[in-house]
């Protein structure tokens, strides 16, 4: 009997739409944010996760009606990210059915945004995303921003420890130079993240295979791992991957 | 009808949703007299201890004690459950509904916190409330103070050592998990409840 892990499975929305890219490109159409939401949680997702990847102002109300749509048809957490910069937004995203936001560029360039929405809502509501590179010279992880078009020059582990302390609930951590590759987690990267807080950590980016999986609870001290194309097009069946990750000793829950 | 007591603290649309879906007539209401005509009460919550305050503010805390006294059946989610004990280490000076004896704690530091997941619910005693719930059953929590274990805990969690997950007495019913946010096992739980 354990705290299971959590297999999180992720929307990235564009203009109402779910998509999918490779490395943060490249994007295809992968269905109704809805539709896809209820299927993956009937398959075994312990938690949906929904990015507006356009996050424009005019998607604003676009977005929020896929909110509340999405909300609507899952009975399991649903967090919400993508563009939300200010406390106002963020309850609105609220207001719409989410249970938890994410925020990425804008508490990077506000970091009080954390602290803010935390008092209010409470930090299990508040989830850090951070995008990180491997350094090309040195070592270590860059945090970039603005969907992976900018580089910050921040370390990724050390920008996660300071939005624990400004209140943050859980960090969402995304390996770009894994992201959409199947290719395996970057285990080095959670690792660091996961030991160097003492909030949940979700790693993000590579998911493949079951054995990348095993590495990421097991190498990576993952709490949680989330994947988008490998379960919107059928690469993995959730229900599969959750037996398998059982029968390789990683607990996780099952459907009854 | 079910009144769901809003008092400001958080998101209840949630809650709502689940006794929608299954069909439950219910109101989010922060007016002692809806809390004092409703069959049923629920008082759910995220957040801070502190924030029960609200409900002595607004005169809910009346109502909804009244509406115990009578025999309604009454479900307190999350930090709701945490306010049918006496007290909680969140927020000393904060009073609880004192349902239950003992205090809330703090996790102890060798485990993360907030206990964020899914974890498996052990079944103790016979309960109304998960009649039908599989005993390996895992539901969503998320939190960072937790019920110590009572007589009336009908069923337990491990985590950092084990803690109240659901308690019930008579027409009393806690829950420290989110049954809302729990899948079919949350929603059969609260079908338990709308059913009473």
């Amino acid at each position: 009997m354990t705290l299971t892990k959590r297999m999180i499975a992720c929307l990235d929305v564009h203009g109402g739409r779910v998509v999918k890219g490779v490395q943060f490109l490249n994007l295809k159409d992968a269905g109704d944010p809805a539709d896809l939401a209820a299927a993956h949680s009937e398959a075994g997702a312990d938690e949906i996760v929904l990015l507006d990847i356009s996050a424009t102002h005019e998607n604003r109300s676009t977005l929020l009606e896929t909110v509340r749509k999405t909300a609507r048809r899952i009975f399991i957490p649903f967090t919400v990210g993508g563009g939300i910069r200010s406390l106002d937004q963020a309850a609105d995203v609220f207001d719409a059915g989410g249970d938890k936001i994410s925020i990425n560029s804008a508490a990077l360039a506000d970091p009080a945004l954390i602290t803010c929405i935390a008092q209010r809502y409470g930090s299990q509501a508040v989830v850090l995303a951070i995008d990180a590179k491997r350094r090309t010279s040195g070592s270590g992880f860059e945090v970039w921003v603005s969907g992976g078009r900018t580089p910050t020059g921040r370390d990724a582990i050390e920008w996660a420890q300071e939005a624990e302390e400004r209140g943050a609930g859980e960090i969402l951590l995304t390996s770009m130079d894994r992201d959409g590759t199947g290719a395996g987690f970057d285990c080095e990267l959670t690792r660091a993240a996961a030991q160097a807080v003492h909030i949940p950590v979700i790693a993000s980016g590579g998911g493949g295979n079951t054995q990348t999986f095993v590495e990421v609870f097991r190498e990576g001290q993952a709490d949680a791992a989330l994947a988008a194309s490998i379960f919107h097009f059928g690469w993995q069946r959730l229900t599969d991957l959750k037996q398998e990750l059982q029968a390789a000793g990683i607990p996780v829950r099952l459907p009854c | 009808m079910i009144a769901i007591v809003d008092y400001r603290a958080g998101n209840l649309t949630s809650v709502k949703k689940a006794l929608d879906f299954l069909g439950a007539d219910s109101l989010i209401t922060s007016d002692p007299k809806d809390v004092a005509r409703a069959q049923k009460v629920v008082l759910p919550g995220v957040g801070h201890f502190s924030v029960t305050r609200i409900l002595d503010e607004l005169g809910l805390q009346g109502a909804v004690e009244s509406a115990i006294q009578r025999g309604k059946p009454f479900l307190g989610i999350c930090v709701g459950m945490q306010w049918m004990f006496e007290s909680s280490a969140e927020a000393p000076e904060t009073r609880g509904l004192g349902l239950f004896t003992g205090q809330c704690e703090r996790f102890p530091t060798q485990v993360k916190s907030p206990h964020v997941g899914w974890n498996t619910l052990r079944l103790r005693n016979f309960s109304r409330l998960l009649e039908d719930i599989s005993p390996d059953s895992c539901v969503y929590f998320t939190h960072s103070y937790r019920a110590p274990i009572v007589d009336e805990t009908v069923a337990e969690c491990e985590y950092g050592g084990a803690f109240s997950a659901v308690v019930e007495r008579d027409q009393l019913f806690g829950v420290q998990f989110h049954p809302e946010k729990s899948g079919p096992v949350g929603l059969k739980i609260l079908e338990n409840f709308c059913r009473l």
